[in-house]
């Protein structure tokens, strides 16, 4: 719920105020973070959660076996300290000793195995079986020694083996099942749940056995309260009077006023979250105009991208030409169709595609009206008249795939924080429900792309499909979006792409 | 008497289906609850399966059917989203919503009662045009926009008072003041028009002509008479007050019932929105049906019409 009117008499009220009040970090060591974007986390077990407020639980509480290095996406030994390819479809990894989880429950082979055969096995319900479905078996080779088989060659298996998949502790899951944990998590990540109020608040404390080396690094405060505040002006009042230490989920003209604000840092940290406009180029809405190629290309030409970022999205925002995020595996940007801004020759290319005097078209989204409508003036200026319809999320989702009523749209995806291109363009354009370009060429390029373990086959085919998707137009690439933070100045806070907050990392200077 | 009785709770309950029926296919029109359920992240095999396992992919009437019949027993199912019994969830919440509802309507007659007498006693006087200030500022200001100022003061300057939760009596301060002056103008209104009428009529000028005390008279005589209308439309905004309280509970993080029925809306948590939505309206229904029986009662020609 949004109530903007308020925000800037709460930021003046706070700008007005914190010249005159000295902050200083707090004597326990602890941290009070403002959570609320994306809403409550209905279970915190997290195979049965499906929220991305999840996430950054899950990465407190638990760990991995291998670890992807935020910056560099370098997979580094986690609980596993090394692993080997037997065959295309097995790997072996050899675990970590001396870890224990937070039960005091000693880490080994068999709370590996156990895991990986439990989440596989699709009788037990793990929510997102594509986080999952990949795994045949787990087997036990010895007491830190295990075996993974795969269903089929996966390339993407570390990111999932970095990411989703947690190592929970066998002989307590066993015992207590996914309602045990939600209502007592245990696993051995650096931070210990100390309790749970569902959508109020989630205490930690520092988990003071985790020195074995991990490169999570160790708690940097002792205690942790992450607070469920639903609305954002709520959460920079608290902010401003001392009752936060950070929110993560302020707008962009929230960093200008928080910012300025003695005591206070804001900033705007990019992400790989991708921005695109989507044309339904499939005809599956019957809007002729979208299904033709000059159209298309002339909309690309007609969108001042940069002039968007610069003055609406801000901060570490750039424009992309890729289907995908350049950090990605197989992203190849040298492969994709650039287009300039340049409105005259998106005139005569309407023209030649039959549209001198343009057209109206049905523009849909589901962010600030402020960006589609920075579209819309730049599409009204070579004469297609877009009119704008701003849905819920889920609701335009369902509108796209049962209906398929949508010819253009702003639209993004987070990639699910995966480093790989499989996780966005794969989706997109492999003849699935939210495909509006449903190419032959296209979906069989990326298919060969997900299930070769041959890198160098991979890039080729997904540079193949990046080209085409670029070259037709199928999606208009727009630009990275940033996360807006607010915080005290004392805070020593880093922010990362994948969209994950590492609050265990977050510490007083 | 008897016919009218049963015909208000034939309707009384046809109102509750209508009600339900709405609810129920609106919130299956607004979005596809199997998308919703399984995230973002969901793959077209995970969709459908969380489909297959909630039911979705059964026709809406047959859904509907069985919603019902569990909800005539008291099942109202379990939340999507939070895996937990819908009864359980509002029950633990339904506290914070009406302690919220009590204070705000106690703030808001404890300011509307003595004002509006004040202004009664001196029409067109300047206590008369400070009532009316108070009025149209109640009625004029978003209730948003005046719980944000109040955080700005109360909470970001003189930092006296908390922000967000519900931990303390604190907590309420806030919240209460801006949810029942929404109800003050009303109330207010009201009781200076009923006190301006009783005042000026025959048996106050009896009893002050009788040589009784100017308080008596007023407190014991003229207000007991002119407050009944306030305590009828004081139980209409209470009720209105535990409906209506999302904005107010969202601002201040209230986690009531106001908050819960804002996140399973964002959530198409059906289960909770059709519970919310049906015990709110047999709440008006019910509340309805005995102000008609009590008028009925009152006005023996009602029943007879």
């Amino acid at each position: 719920m949004k109530f903007k009117l308020g925000i800037s008499f709460v930021t003046a009220a706070g700008i007005a105020l914190m010249s005159s009040v000295a902050q200083s970090a707090p004597d326990d060591n602890s941290l009070v973070i403002a959570w609320g974007s994306t809403g409550p986390i209905e279970h915190v077990d997290n195979y049965v959660n499906t929220n991305r407020t999840g996430i950054w639980f899950s990465r407190m509480v638990w760990d991995q076996l291998i670890y992807r290095e935020p910056k560099t996406f370098e997979y580094k030994p986690l609980l596993a300290k090394s692993w080997k390819a037997l065959s295309d479809t097995v790997w072996r990894f050899e675990l970590r000793q001396g870890v224990k989880f937070h039960n005091g429950e000693a880490f080994d082979a068999d709370d590996v195995v156990y895991t990986l055969n439990w989440i596989s096995n699709p009788k037990n319900g793990v929510k997102v079986q594509r986080n999952v479905n990949w795994i045949k078996e787990a087997r036990k080779v010895g007491p830190f020694t295990v075996d993974v088989e795969m269903k089929r060659p996966f390339p993407q298996a570390f990111e999932f083996l970095s990411g989703p998949i947690t190592i929970y502790p066998n002989e307590y899951y066993s015992k207590v099942g996914p309602d045990g944990m939600h209502k007592a998590p245990v696993g051995t990540g650096p931070m210990k749940v100390v309790s749970i109020k569902t959508a109020e608040e989630y205490v930690f404390e520092k988990n003071k056995g985790y020195t074995w080396g991990s490169p999570k690094g160790e708690a940097q405060v002792d205690k942790m309260i992450v607070r469920e505040i639903a609305d954002v002006q709520t959460q920079i009042a608290e902010l401003l009077a001392g009752g936060i230490d950070i929110t993560a989920d302020i707008s962009a003209d929230h960093v200008t006023q928080i910012g300025g604000v003695p005591g206070f840092t804001a900033l705007q940290a990019g992400t790989m979250r991708t921005g695109y406009i989507g044309f339904d180029a499939a005809g599956r809405g019957n809007h002729e105009p979208v299904t033709k190629l000059k159209v298309r290309q002339a909309m690309a030409h007609a969108i001042d991208r940069k002039s968007l970022v610069k003055n609406l999205i801000r901060g570490d925002a750039g424009v992309i030409h890729t289907p995908c995020f350049p950090t990605q595996f197989g992203c190849d940007v040298s492969a994709a169709v650039k287009y300039e801004f340049d409105q005259v020759k998106a005139k005569k290319l309407l023209a030649e595609a039959g549209y001198p005097n343009g057209f109206d078209i049905d523009f849909y989204t589901f962010r600030p009206a402020d960006w589609a409508e920075s579209v819309m003036g730049d599409l009204a200026k070579v004469g297609i008249k877009a009119k704008l319809t701003k849905m819920p999320y889920f609701a335009l989702r369902d509108k796209q795939r049962k209906e398929g009523t949508t010819p253009m749209f702003l639209m993004d995806w987070g990639s699910y924080s995966m480093n790989d291109m499989s996780a966005i363009t794969s989706h997109f354009f492999k003849k699935g429900p939210d495909d509006f370009a449903l190419d032959d060429d296209v979906a069989k390029w990326l298919e060969a792309g997900d299930t070769n373990s041959d890198a160098s086959v991979r890039k080729a085919n997904y540079a193949k499909a990046i080209k085409k998707i670029t070259g037709q137009v199928y999606w208009l690439p727009m630009f990275n979006h940033v996360r807006n933070y607010g915080y005290r100045k004392e805070l020593k806070f880093i922010p990362y792409q994948d969209e994950i907050p590492r609050f265990w990392q977050y510490g007083w200077k | 008497m008897v016919a009218y009785t049963l015909k208000r709770v034939v309707v009384a309950f046809l109102i509750l289906l209508v009600v339900s029926g709405l609810t129920f296919s609106l919130s299956h029109l607004s979005a596809d609850p199997a998308l919703t359920i399984a995230g973002e992240q969901a793959s077209d095999e995970d969709i459908e399966a969380v489909r297959k396992l909630y039911g979705f992919d059964r026709p809406v009437i047959e859904q509907y059917v069985n919603w019902l019949s569990r909800a005539l027993q008291g099942d109202f199912g379990k939340s999507y989203h939070y895996k937990a019994p819908v009864v359980d969830m509002i029950s633990g919440r339904i506290g914070t919503t009406m302690t919220l509802g009590f204070l705000a309507i106690a703030f808001a007659l404890v300011v509307s009662i003595p004002l509006g007498t004040l202004a009664a006693m001196r029409p067109n006087s300047l206590i008369d045009r400070f009532a009316l200030l108070v009025a149209v500022f109640g009625q004029a200001l978003p209730t948003f926009w005046f719980a944000l100022m109040m955080i700005i003061v109360f909470g970001v300057w003189f930092r006296w008072l908390p922000i967000s939760g519900n931990t303390s009596w604190a907590h309420f301060v806030m919240p209460t003041i801006a949810l029942g002056y929404y109800a003050t103008p009303a109330l207010m209104r009201l009781t200076r028009a009923g006190m301006i009428e009783v005042l000026s009529s025959d048996y106050i000028r009896t009893a002050k002509a009788k040589g009784l005390l100017p308080i008596s008279v007023l407190f014991k005589h003229a207000l007991r008479n002119a407050i009944i209308p306030v305590v009828a439309l004081a139980a209409v905004w209470f009720g209105f007050m535990l409906g209506g309280s999302i904005v107010i509970e969202t601002i201040f993080n209230l986690k009531g019932i106001g908050w819960l029925s804002y996140d399973a809306l964002l959530r198409s948590d059906l289960p909770v929105v059709q519970a919310i939505v049906l015990i709110f309206a047999s709440f008006y229904v019910i509340l309805t049906l005995l102000a008609d029986l009590l008028n009925a009662y009152l006005d023996p020609r009602i029943s007879v019409r």
